[in-house]
């Protein structure tokens, strides 16, 4: 990538939630870095921890799971650095996201024009109301859905539709981030590939750069430029999408994911290519997280902790791409 | 499978439970009361009827509670008045929640024609008023006993749990561990007693204590009123006997104050006990004790998956 | 409009039941209902009016089935019987003058409890965890366990008859014209307080704790975090986001808190000699003048009834989701 300064800069990343029985790591030291208007496809199995690290970065974790070190700057700034009127006034502005369960993520009793219109007057007062009304109306326009449908509830609408707003309400404020935590999990395939398509324009007129997470493969490799795997809080591969195939360096997880046949509607993923489940976090194997599912494991990988190895694009942290490792 | 999990569940739950302070103090206090009910002959020193002391003494070692105007002692009137109002309201609370069951329960499991006739009926009882009817009843059937009342009480008040009952068995009959009860040919009655009840065990706990409460608060009320057997001997009528004898006018408040301050304590402790049982059962209630940089409960992961089941 | 005569119907079919329940319970009782009822006004009455009454009444030789409809006919027409304490006032008329003390009063004391319990349970759960959050719903909860009319009695022992600080009994001092001039007006106030006050303590501890564990639930949806996410303000937050929506389940409280003003406090009125319906039971009651106990059993019933329709109606407008289940009850 160039000099550009990144979007989005994550540096050593963990989260802990805090249960009855002590703290649990959902993320465990992630970096990544986000340049301007890229994409970034974030894969891996339900419970690996990547809507915890979506929810750390816009610094929405509550109660229960906390930032427990690293760090994380978006435009050069430490969001956790912000005291609380300035993170109101930043985030959205700077930096949006388009919810999991996008579908309940309206308010039910207000209409999609008033929600737009919070979006836009919270961050941007001196606007008339003329002016929102336009930008509202451009915004429809945008994700394809009939202005008239501003003066609807969101019960009036379909899933797609709803959906459909509540990526216009992200892009309301011209960020220069979305993160899209799997957003078209609950729709059906055709709606789903139209999304995607739009979003993709979307992005290319506007130019946001994208944090899209998903544990579907294919919709990842199509949508992104570059590729991270996250298995049990850690990203343990980056690659790009030209390279996400089979035949290719791949950790051996990543391996088992692309021979796996991932079902499209699915939140739980029939994975043939690894045998096991995923892993309790509470009860984390030791070294390699991955190593009592892994067919390669070596007997280093139950004690040792592998370090990034850098590949030619991205790197794949796993002991086989060690010095001694040899694999090839 | 599924037994074993939920038996885990419920026997963590009754660990939260004695564990949460609040459901603790309830507890006490409620047994408290218990045994005053229990060993009401050992404990009252003097028969409660009987006019044996000079008439409306304050509180004293001979008369721990003073007398009436009668000049009976009013410590013994209250030690058996426990026993007669722990009777009636924990009898009238408990047949009442099982008529909410009977009812709630099979409409809610049957659904279909029988759950829209079963669920108006409730829903009539439900909106007709309580205690006006209670009064109306009262005032055809005379000389009501204090456990005649219960039963009038019970047969009244069931359809609030009827419907809490209805609203968790609908959804507990379209799990897959009841359709597949079902499929495998077991008896509607089976299901219900097996599969449908031991997953309802809190609400039902929490609907008991509920009616307990509204049981004593409408008994003493009734009594209040003189609607109950006048030489009976409740908290309510002790009550509607200081009214009638001038308690308050003669300033004889260890006459009016002891048997309501006792149906407070009582219903404090089924209040208690219940709102300790819905911070259990409901997991967002609780509250954590943490020191975070944020407020609020979000568990992100799991909000995920709740959803995608919904 | 599916939703509208849904809710009718089932107004119309609970009125039924309460009037068939009224027609019924005399009849179901030992002894002959009609020499109980009427032996009362034996010699009070003419013979004519007593068998005008009578069929009023549906009591007759006639068939139990004509004996309903009859009785179904005068309620309809309005002739809902004599007070026999009152004679010859009509229970109508009692009621009419009755009325206006108990919402008055009860309406007042449910609406301030309504509003300031609500507000508080909004607060509390917004400030999670805080000082007011771990004793208000505790403190307030005591009151609610506690029998009212006792609450009642210690209140006049203490403030009214020890104190002297208000006035033990009645709507109004008999010493004012009854009328609109400002001591009759200041009478009643005074008067009202303590009752009001009774009310008030009784019922808040169910608004602060529903809505403060609806908040909470609320706090918890994803449109709620959307909205925190998007910048809206805190205080947009919690009312337009949160607390709107976690009034909707409240609404049934509500229903249940202004159909109850009627007959919900009839202990209160009794021990405060408060002239409004319930006091008026409670005197029917002692003097066995069934017209009247029939008469506000009925009213009573009558006034719940219409109240949850009503409030069935508002809560179509609140939710916009509602109008289209229409079934749902």
């Amino acid at each position: 990538m160039d000099e550009k300064t990144p979007v989005l800069e994550i540096k050593d990343l963990s989260v802990s939630y805090q249960t009855p029985s002590g703290f649990v790591e959902a993320v465990r030291g992630v970096n990544l870095t986000l340049y301007p208007e890229e994409i970034i496809g974030l894969v891996g199995e339900s419970g690996s921890g990547k809507s915890t690290m979506a929810f750390a970065v816009m610094r929405l974790l509550k109660g229960e799971a906390t930032v427990t070190g690293g760090l994380i700057k978006v435009l050069g700034k430490d969001v956790y650095s912000l005291n609380k009127k300035e993170l109101r006034l930043f985030r959205w502005d700077q930096m949006a996201m388009v919810f999991q369960s996008a579908m309940s993520a309206l308010n039910p009793v207000m209409t999609v024009e008033k929600q737009i219109f919070d979006t836009i007057l919270s961050h941007r007062p001196q606007m008339s109301r003329q002016e929102v009304r336009t930008r509202a109306e451009e915004l429809m326009d945008m994700v394809r859905i009939d202005r008239k449908h501003l003066k609807s509830f969101p019960h009036e609408l379909s899933g797609g539709m709803r959906q459909r707003i509540v990526i216009a309400i992200a892009i309301a404020l011209h960020p220069k981030m979305v993160i899209m935590d799997e957003p078209t999990t609950a729709l059906d395939v055709v709606v789903q590939r139209s999304i995607l398509n739009q979003i993709k324009e979307i992005q290319k007129t506007e130019k946001f750069s994208i944090l899209f997470i998903s544990h579907d493969f294919s919709l990842v490799a199509e949508m992104a430029t570059r590729v991270a795997i996250m298995y049990a809080g850690r990203i343990v591969e980056m690659t790009d999408s030209q390279t996400l195939k089979l035949g290719e360096r791949h950790h051996p997880y990543t391996d088992g994911l692309l021979r796996a046949i991932p079902q499209l509607t699915s939140e739980d993923v029939v994975i043939e290519g690894i045998s096991g489940n995923p892993p309790d976090l509470k009860l984390l194997p030791s070294g390699c997280a991955f190593h009592p599912r892994c067919a390669l494991a070596m007997e280093r990988c139950k004690t040792e902790m592998p370090i990034p190895h850098p590949q030619p694009i991205g790197y794949i942290e796993c002991h086989l791409y060690s010095e001694e490792g040899s694999r090839g | 499978m599924k037994s074993l999990t939920s038996n885990k569940r419920k026997s963590g739950n009754l660990r939260l439970f004695f564990r949460n302070s609040k459901a603790v103090i309830g507890l006490v206090i409620f047994s408290v009361f218990v045994l005053i009910a229990i060993f009401a002959g050992w404990i009252a020193p003097y028969n409660p009827q009987v006019s044996q002391f000079l008439p409306m003494q304050p509180p004293s070692l001979q008369n721990l509670l003073g007398t009436t105007s009668t000049g009976q002692d009013i410590f013994s009137q209250f030690v058996w008045g426990t026993q007669t109002t722990m009777i009636v309201g924990v009898g009238a609370g408990l047949l009442s929640t099982f008529i909410g069951i009977l009812v709630g329960v099979y409409a809610g499991y049957k659904g279909g024609w029988v759950d829209s006739v079963l669920n108006t009926i409730a829903n009539i009882f439900l909106v007709l008023p309580g205690l006006a009817l209670l009064i109306l009843i009262e005032s055809y059937v005379k000389n009501t006993t204090p456990y005649s009342n219960g039963l009038i009480i019970a047969l009244t008040g069931w359809a609030w749990g009827a419907r809490v009952f209805r609203a968790q068995a609908m959804s507990l009959a379209g799990r897959d561990f009841i359709i597949a009860a079902k499929l495998s040919g077991a008896s509607d009655l089976r299901i219900i007693f097996v599969e449908i009840l031991p997953n309802m065990m809190s609400i039902i706990a929490a609907n008991v204590m509920y009616a307990c409460l509204g049981a004593i608060l409408a008994e003493s009320g009734l009594a209040y009123l003189g609607l109950e057997n006048l030489s009976s001997n409740s908290w309510g009528t002790m009550l509607y006997w200081a009214q009638a004898g001038g308690a308050m006018l003669g300033g004889a408040w260890w006459w009016f104050i002891p048997p309501g301050l006792a149906i407070a304590l009582v219903g404090m402790s089924f209040a208690l006990m219940n709102f300790s049982i819905d911070q259990i059962t409901n997991p967002r209630l609780r509250v954590r004790k943490m020191k975070n940089k944020a407020s609020g409960v979000r568990k992100v992961e799991s909000h995920g998956r709740e959803n995608a089941s919904a | 409009m599916r939703y509208f005569f849904n809710r009718l119907g089932f107004l119309i079919l609970s009125i039924w039941a309460a009037i068939t329940l009224n027609f019924i319970l005399p009849r179901l009782m030992p002894g002959n209902p009609a020499e109980t009822i009427f032996a009362k006004f034996q010699g009070h009455m003419q013979p004519s009016q007593l068998h005008a009454m009578e069929l009023q009444f549906g009591f007759s030789n006639k068939p139990f089935i004509l004996q309903y409809f009859q009785y179904l006919g005068s309620l309809l027409t309005g002739h809902w019987g004599l007070s026999y304490t009152y004679y010859p006032t009509s229970v109508s008329q009692i009621i009419v003058t009755s009325l206006p003390w108990t919402i008055g009063l009860l309406g007042i004391a449910t609406v301030i409890s309504v509003v300031v319990g609500t507000l508080v349970g909004i607060l509390i759960a917004w400030r999670r965890g805080g000082i007011a959050d771990s004793t208000l719903p505790i403190a307030t909860m005591f009151f609610q366990s506690m029998p009212l009319f006792w609450l009642g009695l210690v209140l006049v022992y203490f403030l009214a008859f020890t104190l002297n600080w208000f006035p033990m009994f009645h709507g109004y001092s008999s010493s004012v014209n009854v009328g609109w001039n400002w001591p009759f007006i200041s009478s009643v106030i005074y008067h009202g307080i303590l009752p009001a006050i009774v009310v008030f303590l009784g019922s808040i501890s169910g608004w602060i704790i529903g809505m403060r564990n609806n908040m909470i639930n609320t706090l918890g949806e994803d449109y709620v975090v959307f909205a925190e996410a998007k910048g809206v303000s805190n205080s947009r937050l919690i009312f337009m986001y949160a607390a709107r929506n976690a009034l909707l389940p409240q609404v049934t409280s509500l229903a249940i808190a202004l159909s109850s003003i009627v007959g919900g406090q009839i202990l209160v009125e009794q021990v405060f000699s408060y002239p409004g319906i319930g006091y008026q039971l409670t005197n029917a009651v002692s003097m066995e003048d069934y017209p009247l106990i029939q008469g506000m059993f009925l009213i009573i019933a009558l006034s719940v009834l219409l109240v949850n329709f009503l409030v069935d109606m508002l809560y179509g407008r609140l939710d916009p989701r509602v109008r289209r289940r229409g079934t749902e009850s």
